[in-house]
């Protein structure tokens, strides 16, 4: 074991750098691939079918074939379409999908870059991903991309502002930025954990979550019988499988976030034996594949909202109920003996 | 300190390459056979009647610009929050007369109808 670690050291910092990136790129790349495998299956069987199980041992293979399909699908660039945007719009919409996970902690020690505004850059790069919708919808130059384009944008906007404010809850209790921090002011059981005394802003922060990535219930920038695709009606082969692979990434992205903030992150559920045993990163992964089925769930019991509903939830449900719950943290923290209970 | 940043700037440009590396090999790998049919924007058969950026409701803008105030708000409360313990009930009660000025102009926008849709 001894040479491996001075082999190690003795590598210089941006490949010991690039390696670690690979160890997380690499491994949230297959789980993108298999979470679409798992949401077929999951799914299939909420409906009572069997789901994709022709390609390998219990369609297990079957991501690697929809990867290889793509792969050699043509990528037609529509005539009237603006090319570059049309070509950058599948970056952006991967780029920060990936990006926000430089500061995930999936254990303790187990972090890419332990920065201390760690927060902020995660709401900074999710914010981003609706710009690759945007342009999508706005280079294709496709009435139902841009549709779709436009609904998307005001439902983001919407809900992003809910997000913001239970993100800010979750500050005033945890008082840090920085991710780590954060988990560990959840430290000591399952009674610590954010998601008790700020349950409001925890469905609320889970609910945006699914807006902000477009899932059903609140797919309209999609929807499939209305809009067709909508923004990524014109993408087809690599381009098509971008906008999926930033989907996917962003629903575990927003899984991950949801167990960080308010699910104690890599903390175990109870302080003892035998569960205080197993390493944070089991309680982590084990916590994201939880919210990560709940995605998968909604997407198989509730029918799609419509649109002026959607932006009623946003704007007159969450935005008032964030925005109460915030005073009612602060003035029981400041004037009433059960502040303990936010802190 | 700003050290710390440096595997968050290579990861930007990891995810990006990502995305770059995706689309040529796409390009690379597949055919291109373009013909006039094929490359026409997506509609149900038909010729486009008109130019696809068409006019759409102003509401769209005033949602925007909602937005812009609110998320101003909540870069305020960012930094007002982390420091919550330190400036204790003096800075508390100032943020609550700000938000509460601002939720008089949401109560406002509300009863103008400017959040309804139909």
């Amino acid at each position: 074991m001894g040479w491996i670690m001075t082999t190690w050291d003795s590598l210089p910092l941006i490949l010991q750098l690039g390696i670690k990136i690979g160890f997380i790129v690499g491994p949230l790349i297959v789980a993108v691939a298999y979470y679409t495998l798992a949401e077929r299956k999951v799914i299939a069987y909420m409906h009572v079918r069997v789901g994709p199980n022709r390609v390998g041992p219990r369609g297990l293979l079957q991501p690697i074939a929809d990867v290889l399909k793509l792969m050699f699908k043509e990528m037609i660039i529509p005539s009237k379409s603006d090319k570059y945007l049309f070509l950058i719009a599948p970056v952006l919409a991967v780029t920060p999908a990936f990006a926000a996970w430089a500061v995930i902690p999936f254990s303790g020690t187990l972090v890419l870059a332990d920065i201390d505004a760690g927060l902020l850059y995660v709401l900074a790069l999710t914010s981003m991903s609706v710009y690759g919708v945007i342009i999508a919808g706005w280079a294709s130059n496709s009435k139902y991309a841009f549709l779709g384009a436009l609904r998307s944008a005001a439902q983001i906007v919407a809900y992003e502002i809910a997000m913001g404010f239970a993100l800010v809850g979750v500050l005033m209790v945890a008082g840090s930025l920085n991710l780590n921090t954060i988990i560990q002011a959840q430290s000591g059981g399952l009674h610590q954990w954010f998601f008790l005394p700020l349950f409001p802003l925890f469905l609320v922060y889970l609910i945006s979550g699914v807006a902000e990535t477009n899932r059903a219930p609140f797919d309209v920038a999609e929807g499939e019988s209305e809009i067709v695709a909508g923004f990524h009606v014109d993408y087809s082969g690599m381009g098509f499988a971008a906008f999926f692979l930033a989907e996917y990434a962003n629903m575990l992205m927003i899984s991950a976030l949801t167990v960080i903030l308010f699910l104690g992150g890599w903390n175990s559920p109870f302080d003892f034996p035998p569960f205080s045993w197993l390493p944070g990163v089991f309680w982590f992964l084990a916590k994201l594949s939880v919210v990560a089925f709940l995605f998968l769930w909604f997407r198989a019991t509730f029918p799609r909202y419509r649109y002026d509903q959607i932006m009623r939830l946003g704007w007159k449900v969450f935005i008032p109920v964030t925005l109460i719950w915030i005073a009612v943290i602060g003035a029981f923290k400041f004037f009433t003996p059960f502040g303990f209970i936010f802190s | 300190m700003l050290a710390n940043y440096l595997p968050v700037l290579l990861f930007l440009i990891v995810a990006s390459g990502l995305g770059v590396v995706l689309l040529v090999a796409g390009k690379l790998l597949s055919p291109h056979r373009p013909n006039e049919q094929k490359l026409s924007p997506y509609e149900c058969g038909f010729e486009a009647f008109e130019d696809n950026r068409m006019k759409f409701d102003v509401r769209y803008y005033l949602v925007a610009i909602l937005f812009i105030i609110f998320d101003l708000e909540i870069a305020f409360l960012f930094p007002w929050a982390v420091a919550l313990d330190d400036i204790g009930i003096f800075g508390f009660l100032a943020m609550m007369i700000f938000l509460l000025v601002l939720v008089a102009g949401f109560i406002y926008e509300w009863m103008k109808g400017a959040l309804e849709w139909e």
